[in-house]
């Protein structure tokens, strides 16, 4: 380890500046001062935007409760589920839910496995996102078999009558892919706030807080030797999430494409369902974290950067769903099927037209405009142009559950859904059960990965001069 | 116990990610085993100047994949083919095909059981009382600060010369922990 002096033709020049990449976090901000600004949002008074959020989310979410009881206890003939349309706006609602869940394992997982560093800032909020999400989800299809409280029997469970679930079905598939999915979700979301817990701990200037924060970070000290064995486990939980995300959308797809029937019998689906979904989980993060990043005060973590980023990716997979929406028109007609020509000529210019020009709209249109830096970087567009991506992926799962049950291969078996006041509350309803878990979220846990985030700065980086490298030599 | 209990370790606090790098060398090259490196964020390269072999928890997470595969594919078997068949459209009872995705869902459940109580297990954890989590400048290492603690335990251990060592290293701040 002597000093010995580098000749200066060996020493590597630094890139010119026009090539350094946007920093992660704004203004070199050091490691204290990550876990001081993220914290904030946490520690001191709750802001005002928060009780009005949540004083408009609980009402909401408590309406949800009364709906499902006074569901539970009259029967599904309070919604407008009827033949021949009787999976209705239960399992549309359910679709568009799940979906949304999968941008945040998108984030978690497979952005970590691509060593796309950015997604430290925004992974602990999405993952949040997509654990209430898919309780929102999980919501539909249990009340809308009927009688709720058997729905244990979906799972293989000795009963009384001895006769076990047939997993023939996909529809079984969909029980162990989503609620695999919720368990894994939720466990990773744990496993990263683990580090983040600790910090919390240290900070707590109360008891309780202290108690309870030390509890949940099960006494995480910041030992190398843990950490590395965490590291591994995150990794790990990173490869396996990678294919249970891939394969959720996959199953839920095949809850209609193992059917018979005309605009679900196709073999797109599982791919173009998951592109949709993450498709639609982003526009849910950017609606989501545009005005959090303002009202929090973390623009310099969540920077404009990070928002461009994913403008980009939702330009990607929205492109993917617009080629998957043409593909299946194209095979419609190249099928030479005329039950399968028909359903998509219905869809556009049948009773159902005006859901599905809002869905092409919406879905191929509108992220298209993503293609222009000046829309990626103006927040207030962007914001605007997320909440069509949401619209239009509710839309997508419209037409494909309502508009293929409403015109079957008999015309006698035909008809028209017409939701009721108790479908529109219900699924409003689910809106205040995930705004209520989000605020209380963002106010009693960190809403970015602490310990990640630092771990992605200079300071972090024991080669860099600001992680106290001596410049120019060997550390 | 009491009074002539001995203290836990000595601790020692560095400022910056290079430091407690240079400092890890330092230690493992003495010869210590038992003594550890707290950071606020995973330090690249730190297992390697810690000197510290591959995580096993990778194995883990391997039992538990395979568990899930074999017992969702005899599970399906056993209920659909075997305890109560029931035949559909003239389909054979059991198919792989039809059971895989529920037991392809089941290698990841387990997987992922494997990979986080693997790694709990492996690092001891849930631990809420450990003797540094009593002392009031250890705080600072889940916010901006490095530690270096060398438990008095270690055969190695010498008050004076662990000291002297780390003060070497470039610590300008080193305390005992009381146990």
């Amino acid at each position: 380890m002597s000093e010995v002096a580098i000749p200066p033709t060996l020493k590597i020049q630094a890139p010119p500046a026009e090539l350094e990449r946007e920093p992660l976090v704004l203004n070199e901000r050091p490691p204290g001062w990550i876990s001081d600004r993220i914290t904030s949002v946490v520690e001191g008074k709750a802001p005002r935007w928060w009780w009005i959020g949540l004083s408009i989310s609980v009402p909401l979410m408590v309406m949800l409760f009364c709906v499902l009881a006074y569901l539970i206890s009259t029967g599904v003939g309070i919604y407008g589920n009827n033949q021949p349309i009787m999976w209705g706006w239960p399992i549309v609602n359910f679709v568009w839910w799940i979906g949304i869940g999968h941008a945040g394992t998108l984030i978690s997982a497979i952005l970590f496995l691509l060593r796309q560093k950015w997604r430290t800032a925004v992974n602990r909020a999405a993952e949040a996102m997509t654990i209430f999400a898919v309780m929102c989800a999980g919501i539909f299809p249990l009340i809308h078999i009927g009688r709720a409280w058997l729905g244990w029997w979906l799972f293989p469970i000795p009963n009384a009558n001895s006769i076990w679930p047939q997993f023939r079905s996909p529809l079984m598939w969909d029980v162990f892919a989503v609620s695999t999915y919720f368990t894994v979700s939720l466990l990773f979301w744990y496993v990263g706030l683990v580090p983040d817990l600790a910090v919390m701990r240290d900070r707590s200037k109360t008891k309780i807080r202290k108690f309870l924060y030390g509890l949940f970070a099960l006494g995480w000290t910041g030992s190398n030797r843990h950490w590395s064995n965490y590291e591994k486990a995150y990794l790990i939980l990173a490869g396996l999430s990678t294919p249970l995300v891939l394969s959720v959308h996959s199953i839920v797809s095949l809850d209609f494409a193992v059917s018979q029937l005309p605009g679900w019998h196709t073999t797109i689906f599982p791919p173009y369902f998951v592109a949709g979904a993450v498709f639609s989980g982003f526009g849910m993060v950017l609606t989501l974290l545009i005005p959090l990043r303002r009202l929090c005060n973390l623009e310099e973590v969540i920077t404009v950067r990070h928002i461009e980023l994913m403008c980009k990716v939702t330009l990607a997979v929205g492109s993917i769903v617009g080629y998957a929406y043409g593909m299946e028109v194209f095979i419609a007609w190249y099928s030479g099927s005329p039950y399968e020509k028909f359903a998509f000529w219905n869809r556009a210019f049948g009773p159902y037209w005006w859901g599905y020009w809002t869905m092409i709209i919406c879905n191929v249109v509108v992220p298209q405009f993503f293609w222009s830096k000046k829309v990626r970087t103006n927040m207030l567009v962007v914001w605007v142009l997320s909440i069509f991506v949401n619209i239009g992926m509710w839309f997508e799962r419209f037409e494909i559950v309502i508009t293929s049950l409403s015109r079957e291969f008999l015309p006698s078996n035909w008809g028209y859904f017409i939701p009721t006041i108790w479908d529109i509350l219900t699924f409003l309803g689910t809106f205040g059960l995930f705004f209520t878990l989000f605020l209380l979220f963002l106010r009693f846990l960190p809403m970015i990965a602490i310990s990640e985030v630092k771990g992605v700065t200079p300071q972090a980086d024991p080669h860099h001069p600001l992680g106290g490298a001596k410049p120019g030599g060997h550390h | 116990m009491g009074e002539t209990s001995k203290p836990y370790g000595i601790i020692a606090e560095f400022e910056t990610a290079a430091a407690i790098m240079h400092a890890a060398e330092k230690v493992r090259d003495s010869g210590f085993r038992k003594w550890d490196v707290f950071t606020p964020f995973p330090v690249h390269g730190m297992d390697r100047a810690m000197g510290l072999k591959n995580s096993k928890v990778g194995w883990f997470s391997f039992i538990g994949g395979a568990t899930g595969y074999t017992s969702g594919m005899l599970m399906i078997w056993y209920l659909n083919a075997v305890d109560y068949a029931i035949p559909i459209g003239g389909k054979p009872m059991f198919s792989p095909h039809g059971a895989f995705p529920p037991s392809y869902e089941l290698t990841i459940l387990l997987g992922a059981f494997g990979a986080i109580f693997g790694m709990l297990f492996l690092n001891r954890l849930p631990k809420l009382h450990h003797p540094l989590l009593k002392h009031e400048r250890f705080k600072l290492a889940t916010h901006d600060r490095f530690f270096v603690v060398i438990e008095t335990g270690d055969p190695k251990f010498s008050e004076t010369e662990t000291r002297a060592l780390l003060e070497s290293a470039g610590s300008k701040h080193i305390e005992l922990v009381e146990d």
